[in-house]
């Protein structure tokens, strides 16, 4: 395999932190492509038993969407309202601009407890914005509940999938990893051996943390009520046990009204673990005396989002629940898994939002790119998101932006020559004369840097044949 | 009854597979419908959209309007094309469409949903497997409409493809700009045909069958990748 360094197009593509780079590497993994496989393959047997047994699927689909974008429409006042709501409840309400503003509202609050520590449930907000390299820096050190989170924690790596974060690692890497971590030399690979030996490193770090910190998969304006749903009772330990919680929290999580929750406690389920109800859903509001903790703060994240909100175009995809429908059935995920996307959101909403929250810069660039535009993400969703339609919307950012490589210089040029019969026509000619040296017994032989190489590294291509479909139609018309 | 339709054949099978154009003209022909070909027609600008080239894609899309309006029907042997131009002509025109995407079908629905027929009196020797590509099954939704009209084919033995819906790894561009992926998926794609144990594959889009042919032949696998509309013509 070669990737020419003389064609600008293939050599820009090829940034090592680019996504086709990436995933060239992901796919030399055939461990982790086997366990991703066989995950993925599971999870979107078990979505798709749980979703045809709901008579109104397309009607809890279009509520979602329609609520979401409501939200979205009034997201000032309805942000405004969440404030007030909780602050009535006895919490606080932190703004924050970026990830760094975040993580400093964090890590201050975390140090006014007088804390080095803090139990956390899973979140992709906080993955997101790195807050775990943010107190670790500060010298708090934050514990992974989530038992897969744990699991990527333990091995020093990063998530790989929105729900499943170690999707790409088996039972015997993880019996491994274990083995080294918690000392236990004899672990067997069995499941409940594996997660016995977490609960009673986890048990310990919940009985002595005073500070928690969670996400938020809702957040009710007109209660002030948070919503972390999960399925090991670990975020519940987590919003239960210690003194203080601290929510970060996207503010596209929020929701006008508490009895929303009914559409989306519907969608999430079924769509995320492909069960019909979640095992364990938190819901609090506020604090209250001698029940939970005594102090919550909720710190609300902006970093991209209302960027994303100005864009009419690409707004849908702040309607997403985060369920990781689209990352299950998507062809490209089944490939390449989590890592080569550079985020934490993978998969086909990864390669929509990660660019757009980042602004379209940096390693995530590549992403709307990342996609073979098959539409299956679409068909699963469960808040209606067109994620092929915002894919090509992104492109044309990029497009608009990048320099113009080959790629580019070319499909203006078709654009032109299409623009008439003759230069329509006068390319099919061009066509045919340029393939000459490279042709024979109709397919080419040869494949040049570029476009037409890369193609050529794994598939054939047939030449150009002596007569074009228009040329035997005219000569059909003279016989006629 | 439709009596005369235009075709619009594609750049694609225009320039690279003008057999597919030719047995379309013959199927819709034994039907005896009068069949034109405008030859003012060139692209229908799927690759510029979905590139991200929004105005060159418009730019196309207004002269696909311009050469097809005044026909009751416009008939195509591609899934995708068709549905760029009935799903996505009008955002790309601002609405200013002219009523052509609602009359614009591709071959198998042009044949099962306004003709209503499934045996177009084809005959036809072998084993097929059928690939449902993306665009005519999740954009245009043409369901089954392709596997009624081969089951009424005397001849055709159709064998069941394993993950049949999943994609080839196509995707225009995408097969270049990300070649490792689109050949991995690719690969899944020649197990799966190899698996079904078909002499042939067969689907709607001459760019998908492009591509499984493609890595067919590199590959040494003796299946031979056809068209619908070829199938239908013999």
């Amino acid at each position: 395999m070669t990737h020419s360094s003389l064609d600008p197009a293939a050599a820009r593509d090829a940034r090592p932190e680019s996504f086709p780079h990436a995933a060239t590497g992901a796919l030399a993994n055939q461990q982790v492509r086997a366990n991703i496989r066989h995950a993925t393959t599971t999870i979107r047997r078990k979505r798709a038993g749980v979703v045809a047994e709901v008579p109104d699927w397309e009607l809890l689909r279009s509520a979602g969407s329609a609520i979401k974008d409501e939200t979205l429409a009034s997201l000032d006042a309805v942000l405004i309202e969440l404030e007030a709501s909780v602050q009535a409840a006895g919490g606080t309400v932190h703004w924050a601009r970026d990830a760094a503003e975040a993580n400093e509202i964090v890590v201050g609050l975390v140090q006014a407890e007088g804390a080095d520590e803090v139990v956390k449930v899973k979140s992709l907000a906080t993955d997101e914005i790195r807050l775990n390299e943010a107190l670790e820096g500060a010298g708090i050190r934050p514990i992974e509940t989530d038992l897969a989170e744990l699991i990527v924690q333990l091995a020093g790596e990063r998530p790989s999938h929105l729900l499943v974060p170690a999707i790409h690692k088996n039972r015997v890497e993880i019996r491994d990893l274990f083995r080294d971590r918690f000392g236990l030399p004899d672990l067997s690979d069995d499941p409940a051996e594996l997660a016995e030996a977490a609960r009673l490193h986890l048990r310990e770090a919940f009985l002595r943390a005073r500070v928690a910190v969670s996400g938020a998969n809702f957040a009710a304006a007109d209660t002030g009520t948070i919503c972390v749903v999960e399925s090991e009772g670990n975020g519940r330990m987590c919003t239960t046990l210690p003194d203080v919680l601290i929510t970060v929290m996207g503010i596209e999580k929020a929701i006008p009204r508490f009895r929303d929750l009914e559409v989306f406690l519907q969608l999430l389920p079924r769509s995320s673990t492909g069960e019909r109800m979640n095992p364990y859903t938190s819901l609090w509001t506020g604090v209250r005396e001698g029940d939970g903790p005594q102090t919550f703060h909720l710190v609300l994240l902006d970093a991209g989002r209302t960027r994303v909100l100005a864009d009419p175009a690409g707004r849908p995809a702040l309607r997403c629940i985060r369920c990781s429908a689209c990352i299950n059935v998507c062809p490209v995920y089944r490939q390449t898994g989590g890592h080569a996307y550079h985020s934490p959101y993978a998969g086909p909403i990864g390669a929509i939002l990660a660019p757009q929250l980042a602004g379209e810069t940096g390693a995530v660039a590549s992403l709307p790119f990342a996609s073979s535009l098959c539409g299956a993400c679409y068909d699963v969703c469960p808040v209606l998101i067109d994620i092929p339609s915002i894919l090509v919307h992104e492109r044309g950012k990029a497009v608009a932006r990048e320099r113009s490589g080959i790629e580019g210089r070319s499909l203006k040029m078709l654009g032109k020559a299409f623009a008439t019969r003759a230069g329509y026509e006068r390319a099919q000619r061009l066509g045919r004369q340029l393939q000459r040296p490279i042709a024979r017994d109709g397919w080419l032989t040869h494949f040049p840097p570029g476009p037409l190489g890369a193609w050529g590294r794994s598939r054939d291509l047939p030449a150009l044949p002596a007569q074009t479909f228009r040329e035997w139609w005219e000569s059909r018309d003279d016989r006629a | 009854m439709i009596e005369r339709v235009a075709l619009f054949v594609t750049c694609l099978a225009d320039t690279l597979f003008p057999d597919v154009g030719k047995a379309t003209v013959t199927v819709l022909e034994r039907l005896g419908i009068e069949v034109v070909f405008p030859l003012e027609q060139t692209c229908c600008g799927q690759m510029h959209g979905n590139s991200g080239y929004p105005s060159e894609a418009a730019a196309l899309a207004r002269r696909f309007v311009d050469v097809f309006d005044g026909f009751d029907a416009v008939v195509t042997p591609s899934g995708s094309c068709a549905a760029q131009v009935r799903e996505h002509f009008e955002d790309l025109l601002g609405g200013d469409d002219r009523g052509v995407p609602a009359r614009t079908w591709e071959l198998s629905q042009f044949l099962t949903g306004v003709l209503g027929l499934e045996d177009i009196g084809s005959t036809f020797e072998g084993t097929v497997a059928y690939h449902p590509t993306c665009h005519s099954l999740r954009l245009l939704r043409v369901g089954d409409a392709p596997l009624r009209l081969l089951q009424a084919v005397p001849g055709v033995e159709l064998l069941e493809l394993p993950d049949a819906e999943e994609c080839c790894g196509f995707g225009g561009t995408f097969a270049v700009k990300n070649a490792d992926v689109s050949t991995a998926m690719l690969d899944e794609k020649i197990a799966a045909i190899m698996a079904s144990g078909a002499e042939s594959v067969c689907a709607c889009d001459s760019s998908c069958l492009m591509h499984i042919g493609g890595g067919l032949r590199r590959r040494g696998v003796a299946v031979r990748p056809v068209h619908l509309a070829e199938i239908l013509a013999s």
